[in-house]
């Protein structure tokens, strides 16, 4: 209707058209600097992710279905096969699980001894990665679990490696992981040969963090392991975080870079575990001065722990602790 | 008449713009993915002026922020710029021949990275890796079937 390109009719909708430019070019503008500063919009984020959450459903669908597929087209032969090697593994990592709970038990006690709060066991949640791909410069991962199956914002996200993020958002029916290696992540770590303690960044590059301002006479070689220190209280001490594979000194030439390999796999996992925070530091904390005798009584603690509970040791000793403790007190 | 019967499509086309954009790819393709939200809008922005303009292009733009995780804001203020040029040279768009109109689409998509890199720079984020400059290329591709499926679904007939 308005289309015939008439110069003299063009003007008044040109000024209004650059208006509306403009109006909208501020709105947006100012909303990426709400965003990008301090997270004033996080409660309209809060709300709108509910609305669009259908389709993230929508857009994991394809990649759910073919998972379904390929899982049903199977054949025996293969489950069999896959049975046995799973059962094969099992019996191997619950041999393991005997040998390290009696370290773990060992561990206890002379941390008992010392005095100092004992490590809690892991009480984790499986939680599906919903495949859907988000903005590649922003290291997020969508988990297909939210507030309604109990998982919380704050929760440390872990995979077979290692540290995986933190929970940052969570909805009813999905969670927000800010990934370690976003750029605004830092995880307080140590080194697990030295106990040198460091801090490690996220550069926005899915295989790559980077620890700053290392003292060059510090004690921190090429091929580290480094972990979780727990200082800050967000992250659970002791969980592998990543290996060093690059030192080079910074531009003052006072302090190291290191570069760290994620030991997570943090592009494309199909699911990750959540870690349930153990209540049982504050009592735990408390314990090792109420009992006197502390040579004794961890061992009477858990006399059935280390063979027998070792299928399901994960979750044995934290469930143990809080029981024995509470008594005690 | 007809037309207007077909308004519908409009909210139906962003929506599965914004979806298709979700869908996960293999990992080395993933930098080819047309910015299908683009196109829809750039479709609507030519075809009915009346309906769509540069706030359709915001609220298409706000809604594929909060489903992308992008900042707010973001993808909005792209879309907007995209509107906005579109807009200005329609009349010219209208008249150019599919390919001709699917050069000046190429060109817009491209303008758009460049919007893109220029706001990560100005806000620390990380840049893309270089195979996302070949996006707006398969944009490009895509914008003659796109154009031409949108009109057998609106049952437009144009001389040509």
């Amino acid at each position: 209707m308005s289309s015939f390109a008439n110069p003299a009719a063009q003007r008044p909708g040109d000024v209004a058209g650059t208006l509306r430019l403009l109006a909208f070019l501020a709105l947006s503008v100012v909303l990426i600097v709400l965003d990008h500063r301090g997270g004033w919009l996080e409660r309209l984020r809060a709300t709108a992710n509910v609305a669009v959450q259908p389709l993230w459903q929508l857009a994991g669908l394809p990649s759910r279905l073919g998972q379904t597929v390929r899982e049903d087209a199977v054949t025996r032969s293969l489950l069999a096969e896959d049975n046995r090697r799973l059962r094969n593994d099992l019996l191997v990592m619950a041999a393991r699980q005997a040998r390290l709970q009696v370290e773990a038990d060992e561990n206890a006690r002379l941390r008992g001894l010392l005095g100092a709060a004992t490590r809690h066991g892991l009480d984790v949640q499986l939680a599906p990665v919903l495949n859907v791909d988000m903005d590649p410069a922003r290291q997020r991962l969508l988990l297909d679990a939210g507030s309604s199956d109990g998982v919380h914002v704050g929760q440390s996200v872990i995979d077979a490696g290692g540290l995986v993020g933190q929970i940052i958002a969570v909805t009813p029916g999905t969670a927000t992981v800010l990934l370690l290696t976003d750029l605004d992540h830092a995880v307080p770590v140590s080194i697990s040969r030295s106990g040198v303690r460091l801090v490690a960044y996220g550069i926005g590059r899915s295989d790559r963090l980077e620890v700053r301002n290392i003292p060059v006479s510090s004690d921190v070689e090429i091929g580290d392991v480094v972990v979780t220190s727990g200082l800050g209280g967000r992250f659970p001490p002791g969980f592998p975080v990543g290996t060093l594979v690059d030192l080079r000194p910074d531009d003052s030439h006072a302090f190291l870079v290191g570069d760290l390999r994620p030991s997570a796999q943090l592009d494309r996992g199909r699911d990750v575990l959540l870690l349930r925070e153990g209540r049982t530091r504050a009592p735990e904390g408390a314990q090792p001065p109420a009992d006197a005798p502390p040579a004794v009584s961890p061992d009477a603690e858990e006399p059935a722990a280390p063979p027998a509970a070792a299928p399901a040791g994960t979750t044995a000793p934290e469930r143990a602790t809080p029981a024995a403790a509470e008594p005690a007190r | 008449m007809n037309r207007r019967g077909r308004l519908w499509l409009l909210p139906v086309s962003v929506l599965v713009a914004i979806v298709l954009g979700l869908l996960p790819l293999p990992g080395p393709v993933q930098g080819l993915r047309p910015y299908w939200l683009a196109l829809v809008v750039a479709y609507w922005v030519l075809e009915e002026p009346e309906h769509a303009g540069l706030g359709l292009a915001f609220g298409a733009g706000l809604l594929a922020d909060l489903a992308f995780g992008t900042l707010l804001g973001e993808q909005a203020l792209r879309l907007v710029i995209m509107a906005f040029i579109l807009q200005r040279f329609r009349t010219q768009l209208r008249f150019f021949p599919l390919p001709q109109q699917a050069l000046s689409i190429g060109g817009l998509l491209l303008n758009d990275r460049v919007v893109t890199a220029v706001l990560h720079l100005m806000l620390g984020l990380p840049q893309l890796p270089w195979t996302y400059w070949l996006a707006p290329l398969v944009g490009m591709v895509l914008w003659v079937p796109l154009f031409l499926g949108f009109d057998a679904l609106r049952q437009v007939r144009r001389p040509r």
